[in-house]
């Protein structure tokens, strides 16, 4: 199976180049795109440079550009893929070498949605109630395993990096804003007023697109906006 | 080499569950404390842990009790395990969930609004009767859910994080630690993180065999380290395999599919649990289940074309439930398995999954040595929690859901201890020589100057094999006894063996180069107490010693860098309750 794998060294290299790899995906086992990207690092090129750890879609490592859609190599079936197999870092962020970027500025906004339940009540003895049909409501936002597919999808993202949060974090703003245990749920909303951290949101919807675990960050940002709207009324 | 120093009150080496409850303990204090971890915090392995974290909080049946917990515990460990750190884990088990509950962890919800439990292996009401449900769970992503809730309370606390460093070695002064070198995997740079207390929180080291539920990190990094040292390792030869691996992938699917009623069949479609163990049929502990489901394997009950795995039935259950509780097993095995368990079996094996062994600590995670004449002796300046430690509370095998518990409430007690004896004045500053800090260096400095050798993969590979083919889930001493041979010659051959990227920009086949090292050190370790022991006890099974020998093998095993092995008392006085008695357990 061919594969063109984006590489990029800055110690040694001028520029980036694609390198083309021939594999005998039958001969190493290799059934996910995760595996033939490591059978080449184990057996032709070990200066191949990827994050990868579960190798089952829910550590969020190996996020990358698999023939132009942003995905999860371990869980990317190699029978699906069109030949060559195009494999370029995730797009928007800096590469720090091959397909490994630099992902401060994704972690920088996912701080900046404070991903952390506040209750500034005293806590109980046990645990706080709740009840299924307020804990449905976090079903489709906690799964989220900060892989950047979707944030490093969304034009709005590549434009204004530093001041768009991007589909990930204001997922995980709107996870808070709707856990019936947070109390600063006004707060929340007030933080994402103005024209950029939230409304820069166009609703192109690539992340929807993207999302290896299903996940919806545009519903999750209409249900901001709607919320917003009600606590204006 | 001159490398730089960074002093804190505490250093943290891993940013799993262990790592991430430590920190925060010691964070919320107002002690300098850092988290080393080789890959960002919410990709460490905690996250794949998937059905649940036991404690007897009463919610589903209003009578549970901790010291049921305990005596399931104590029972399933097959005694091995220490009744004092029992103890300790069941009975603050509750509050350690509330503490979770409490930061927000989005546990699942029973109609009332407190928190779900489920049914899991070899959890008992009333002292080994009925079935209980005691398993407190996020559907099937709880390990996930608490590793995002411990990360987000960190960023909450300030925790500062050196993200993508790698630990490569203890620095020791005299026979106290001083802190650890690390390498920053994306620069190159190379530093001396010195420390009142060093915090071991690096998890296991799956990746010593072939197939294993693990991550591609799992690699023992805290083993290697510690052996380095001179320190020990205990009950090295301890490791549980799963029952519900998936055949070919060894992804791990949750006991939970058969807490929520889900069971094994073999090719004739019996339901073999019931043939084997009457009383808690698939709910057994796991290195029973996976016992009987190698025995239905090699007397040719297996399924498939070559008859090499079992079937995990789950399509009777309500789709209300697969989608409600197990919803991430499902996608698992729909990408993993190329089956949709609504509607057909998942074929599973028993696959390598977790180390109950480690280090070996006290209750506070302290670091524990022995002296000449075989008694405890605390090692000053350096502490282990979560998988790493063998505290012991897991013994000969380990009960489904007791290791999220085993992660929080041991990496809660190392921060605890770590700040009161700080505020004591009981934690010096060990000042190492310069000399000190070059030992911790001498292999990253091995690796940057072979030029010539074997490649890591292909060590990495034969290590594998070995372990796969000669200490799995049945052992005997022949098997045993060329497995040993192998791994001393890959061993010798590894000193030799070169990595061709030299590169100081994230160079990850260094990485995976110094992990080697941890792999073998590990693996080196599991084979001498795996030979040594003369019993099966728990999860380790001979075939030519099929009987726990109680008279001559109820103690821990040590295994030091040299070859020596050494052993210890298992602890039978907690604190509260009357020792739980030696008795068979089933199967």
């Amino acid at each position: 199976m061919r594969f063109s794998i984006y590489r990029y060294n800055p110690g040694t290299d001028a520029k980036p180049y694609m390198q083309e790899f021939d594999i005998d995906t039958t001969e190493h086992n290799c059934h996910m795109l995760l595996d033939a990207l490591l059978a080449i690092k184990d057996h032709y090129d070990e200066t191949l440079t990827l994050r990868r750890s579960c190798r089952e879609g829910v550590c969020g490592s190996d996020g990358m550009n698999i023939n132009g859609k942003n995905g999860l190599a371990c869980t990317t079936h190699l029978s699906n893929l069109k030949e060559p197999v195009v494999i370029r870092p995730l797009p928007g962020l800096p590469v720090i070498r091959d397909l490994t970027v630099d992902m401060t500025q994704f972690y920088e906004q996912y701080e900046k949605a404070k991903p952390y339940l506040q209750n500034h009540n005293p806590a109980p003895a046990k645990e706080r109630l709740q009840s299924p049909e307020e804990r449905e409501k976090l079903d489709g936002l906690y799964e989220c395993i900060l892989c950047a597919c979707c944030t490093t999808s969304c034009p709005s993202f590549w434009w204004n990096p530093d001041k768009f949060m991007g589909p990930a974090a204001l997922l995980q703003a709107y996870r808070f804003i709707v856990d019936s245990r947070d109390t600063e749920k006004e707060a929340r909303l007030a933080d994402l007023t103005g024209p950029f951290s939230l409304f820069r949101c166009r609703g192109i919807m690539n992340c929807v697109d993207v999302c290896p675990k299903s996940l919806n960050p545009t519903k999750a940002i209409n249900h901001i906006k709607e919320l917003m709207l009600e606590e204006s009324v | 080499m001159k490398v730089a120093t960074h002093t804190f009150d505490s250093i943290i080496i891993g940013g799993g569950g262990a790592g991430l409850r430590a920190a925060l303990e010691l964070g919320q204090s107002g002690l300098n404390v850092a988290v080393i971890s080789k890959v960002f915090p919410t990709r460490s392995h905690t996250v794949s842990a998937q059905g649940g974290i036991n404690a007897a909080l009463g919610n589903a049946e209003a009578d549970d009790d901790w010291r049921w917990h305990m005596y399931d515990t104590v029972v399933g460990a097959d005694f091995l395990g220490d009744q004092d750190a029992i103890e300790y884990m069941c009975e603050n088990a509750p509050q350690t969930i509330y503490e979770l509950e409490h930061m927000g962890m989005p546990f699942s919800r029973r109609n009332d609004g407190k928190i779900y439990q489920r049914a899991f292996g070899g959890a008992t009401r009333n002292f080994g009767k009925e079935q209980a449900h005691r398993t407190c769970c996020v559907a099937d992503r709880t390990g996930h859910a608490m590793l995002h809730t411990l990360y987000q309370q960190n960023i909450a606390a300030k925790t500062k994080f050196f993200n993508e460093w790698f630990a490569v070695d203890l620095v020791r002064s005299g026979s106290d630690i001083a802190g650890v070198t690390a390498i920053s995997i994306e620069t190159g740079e190379v530093v001396f993180f010195k420390a009142r207390a060093t915090i071991l929180a690096t998890g296991g080291a799956g990746r010593i065999y072939q197939s294993t539920t693990n991550a591609h990190i799992n690699t023992g990094d805290g083993f290697g380290m510690t052996l380095r040292a001179g320190l020990p390792l205990q009950d090295m030869e301890f490791w549980q395999f799963h029952p519900t691996g998936i055949y070919g992938a060894g992804i791990l699917v949750t006991e939970g599919v058969r807490g929520e009623g889900g069971y094994l069949i073999n090719k004739n479609g019996e339901r073999y649990m019931e043939r084997y163990a009457p009383h808690l049929k698939d709910l057994s502990c796991r290195d029973v289940v996976s016992r009987c489901s190698a025995i239905e394997i090699r007397e040719g009950r297996g399924c498939g074309p070559k008859s090499d795995h079992v079937l995990l039935k789950l399509d009777h259950l309500s789709e209300d439930i697969i989608k409600a509780r197990l919803p991430g097993i499902r996608e698992l095995a729909i990408t993993f398995a190329g089956v949709d368990p609504t509607r057909d079996p998942i074929p599973v094996v028993p696959t390598c999954h977790y180390l109950m062994g480690g280090i070996p600590t006290n209750i506070h995670g302290q670091t524990l040595n022995i002296t000449t004449d075989g008694h405890d002796h605390v090692v000053a300046g350096l502490y282990a929690a979560g998988e790493c430690a063998c505290v012991s509370v897991h013994g000969a095998n380990r009960l489904g859901a007791n290791s999220l518990l085993d992660l929080v409430v041991f990496g809660r007690a190392s921060g605890l201890h770590v700040k009161q004896n700080i505020a004591e004045g009981h934690l010096p500053f060990h000042e190492p020589a310069p000399t000190d800090i070059e030992t911790a260096l001498t292999r990253l400095n091995r690796w940057d100057t072979n030029a010539k050798g074997e490649s890591v993969g292909v060590i990495r590979t034969e290590l594998q094999k070995i372990m796969q083919d000669d200490f799995g889930v049945f052992r005997t001493a022949d098997h045993m006894k060329e497995g040993f041979i192998k791994l001393e010659e890959l061993h010798d051959r590894l000193q030799y063996a070169c990595i061709k990227d030299k590169s100081q920009c994230f160079n990850t086949a260094r990485i995976e180069a110094l992990e080697l090292d941890n792999l073998m050190a590990t693996a080196i370790a599991t084979a001498y107490l795996a030979d040594a022991r003369t019993e099966s006890r728990g999860a380790h099974s001979r075939y030519d010693y099929p009987d726990r020998d109680d008279k001559n093998w109820l103690k821990h095993s040590l295994y030091f860098n040299d070859g020596r092995i050494g052993f210890r008392l298992v602890n039978t006085h907690p604190r509260l309750m009357e020792p739980i008695k030696l008795k068979e357990r089933e199967h």
